[in-house]
């Protein structure tokens, strides 16, 4: 099993969209099972901001360097466009102001990339349908009062909220990670019915004239 | 093992002697320093521990430069299976310049004159203290440095290392420290060198025959405490309790819980240090600025290679998270490789000497994975020619 194996599913494509020899930021990076991945094998500049002890901990373990601070804040100390990829994976979510977040990834970096889980899968969309209860599953497992995720979010408004703060999708990928373990599959044909996650490849848009 | 790196303690005589920033010069310099654990075959496991205004080389449990068996001032974190393991690592602590702990300070001899120096000893900075640590180190053959590390005015010293000898140090544990004092610190130093200056027994410095001004000293280190604890851990520690009696003297006297542990702390402090050090160690951290020479302390720290880890205490009042996180910003805008925490503790600044397991838990992994990383440094610096370079 190498080190991709080991990775999330949705992190697998990340390692695939961020070419050799990039700096990253990984925000909300974990216990840096990414960063670590980038590093060794794509020779990759890697900085990390996370907020758990344990993960902080973990990281340090592995060489990488990693700041406890809260996302919400800003990305302060790092100058405008100093990284070439700035990753938010799973934790668009959990963040208290997401337009001010993708504002400082834009800031801070080239591009962004984001994983998030859609919220407008069919298997959500049939739990609320069916039951009348706010879902729950593998990919969203809390009860709806004590849970993290607090901006959830389908592959449609994502990108309307990218479009309208300032942010262009250069490339979208909808995945079906679930079905087999460890398995992911491309979703092509009604991706926010289909996925169960989202990775998307953002960047600044252009502004007309400037 | 060599002589000069056997664990224990030790005198290094500085032959050059010392040039200082203040552009003074100490022609006779002696480093009272102790060693803990042993010294790798790679010479990669090095690690010096800088200590803070009050403490001396004796940072781990053993025999002390008088030969007497004690713990260190840093014992939760170092020695054999703590954090900084001495089973692992080769630990070195030195008194400070300027201290009076077994280094030259103001209490030593000048040589001209065979009296101790008193006031006549020149400003030292946390950079000299530095320099003298460099001069140590070149003594024990320890050209790079696995980590410098420190709390407080010790965490100080160990960013200075960073800035003044960027090769000689693969990392820096920062810890309950700043990068320069603001006003409120300052302000609480000036205190503390008033209460000295003022003593009728300072004698302008000159009091080494008579004895020391106990008063002035006592009422520093009050001080000094009030700002090491926390509104949290006084409450807690002291509450308004009273000491051995149920109803208030109305008298003058010592009443209260923390009344009686200030005064203790201030009797106890007179018996082991000097005043003049406390004055020169006070100005040399007021004096400290890391971004010094520089329009910014990011630019100052431009270029760095050293991993940092900073580690700041959610009640630490005296240097708060928010100037750790000044710190660690200009660390990110340098490009630097920085990592940060803050650990919750209700133990203010004292919490560097007291929270040994949540400081371990990031000092170990952080500790291992650089020493491992110099080991494989070292052997590459001595492989052969065509050797396999990664």
């Amino acid at each position: 099993m190498t080190m991709a194996d080991l990775l999330r599913a949705d992190l697998r494509l990340v390692t695939e969209l961020v070419p050799a020899g990039s700096r990253v930021l990984d925000l909300g990076c974990g216990d840096g099972s990414l960063m670590a991945h980038l590093r060794d094998e794509k020779g990759c500049t890697v900085r990390g901001i996370d907020l758990s002890p344990e993960d902080i901990a973990s990281a340090l373990g592995r060489g990488l360097s990693v700041v406890q601070a809260d996302l919400d804040a800003g990305l302060t100390g790092y100058a405008d466009g100093s990284f070439d990829y700035v990753v938010l994976s799973q934790t668009l979510q959990v963040v208290r102001r997401p337009a001010f977040v993708l504002g400082e990834m834009l800031r801070v970096g080239q591009r962004g990339v984001v994983t998030f889980p859609n919220f407008g899968h069919w298997r959500v969309r049939g739990y609320l349908a069916l039951r009348g209860r706010m879902p729950v599953s593998r990919s969203i497992p809390f009860s709806w009062y004590d849970t993290p995720n607090i901006h959830h979010t389908t592959v449609t408004d994502f990108r309307d909220f990218v479009a309208t703060n300032g942010g262009a999708i250069e490339r979208e990928v909808s995945l079906v990670t679930r079905e087999w373990a460890g398995q992911i599959r491309r979703v092509h044909l009604w991706p926010n019915l289909l996925a169960d996650t989202a990775v998307a490849l953002v960047r600044r848009a252009h502004v007309r004239g400037a | 093992m060599s002589p000069v790196t056997a664990p224990g303690p030790h005198v290094f005589e500085l032959a050059g002697g010392l040039d200082l920033v203040s552009s003074r010069r100490l022609e006779h310099v002696q480093i009272a320093y102790e060693t803990f654990g042993e010294l790798d075959a790679e010479r990669a496991n090095a690690i010096l521990v800088c200590h803070a205004l009050s403490g001396d080389a004796h940072v781990a449990a053993g025999p002390d430069r008088f030969g007497e068996e004690r713990p260190g001032w840093w014992d939760p974190v170092v020695g054999p299976g703590k954090a900084i393991d001495t089973e692992k690592y080769f630990v070195i602590c030195s008194n400070v310049l300027g201290g009076c702990s077994g280094t030259t300070g103001p209490g030593s001899a000048d040589p001209g004159t065979n009296a101790p120096y008193g006031l006549r000893f020149p400003l030292v900075t946390v950079e000299d203290m530095v320099d003298a640590q460099a001069a140590l180190l070149d003594h024990l053959g320890i050209g790079r440095l696995g980590c410098v590390a420190g709390g407080s005015m010790g965490g100080m010293q160990a960013l200075a290392w960073a800035r003044r000898y960027p090769d000689r140090v693969a990392s820096v544990a920062a810890i309950a420290t700043t990068w320069r004092l603001a006003a409120q610190s300052i302000a609480f130093n000036e205190v503390g060198r008033t209460a000295i200056l003022g003593d009728s027994a300072f004698m302008e410095g000159d009091y080494y025959e008579q004895g020391q001004p106990r008063h002035g000293l006592a009422v520093a280190r009050m001080i000094g405490h009030i700002t090491y604890l926390s509104d949290d851990s006084m409450r807690e520690k002291f509450g308004r309790r009273l000491r051995e009696r149920a109803e208030h003297a109305f008298e003058f006297v010592t009443e209260f819980e923390v009344e009686s542990y200030l005064a203790y702390q201030g009797r106890k402090f007179v018996e082991r240090f000097d005043a003049n050090t406390y004055l020169y160690m006070t100005k040399a951290m007021d004096y400290f600025d890391l971004s010094s020479g520089h329009a910014t302390l990011a630019e100052a720290l431009a270029g760095l290679r050293s991993r940092f880890l900073v580690l700041s205490f959610s009640s630490d009042w005296l240097f708060p998270t928010y100037q750790a996180r000044e710190l660690v910003d200009a660390l990110k805008a340098a490009d630097a490789e920085v990592s940060f925490a803050e650990v919750p503790s209700p133990y203010g600044h004292d919490a560097f000497l007291l929270e040994a397991e949540q400081q371990r838990q990031y000092l170990e992994p952080f500790l291992a994975r650089i020493v491992s990383e110099e080991r494989e440094r070292a052997g590459q610096d001595v492989a052969p020619v065509g050797g396999e370079l990664r």
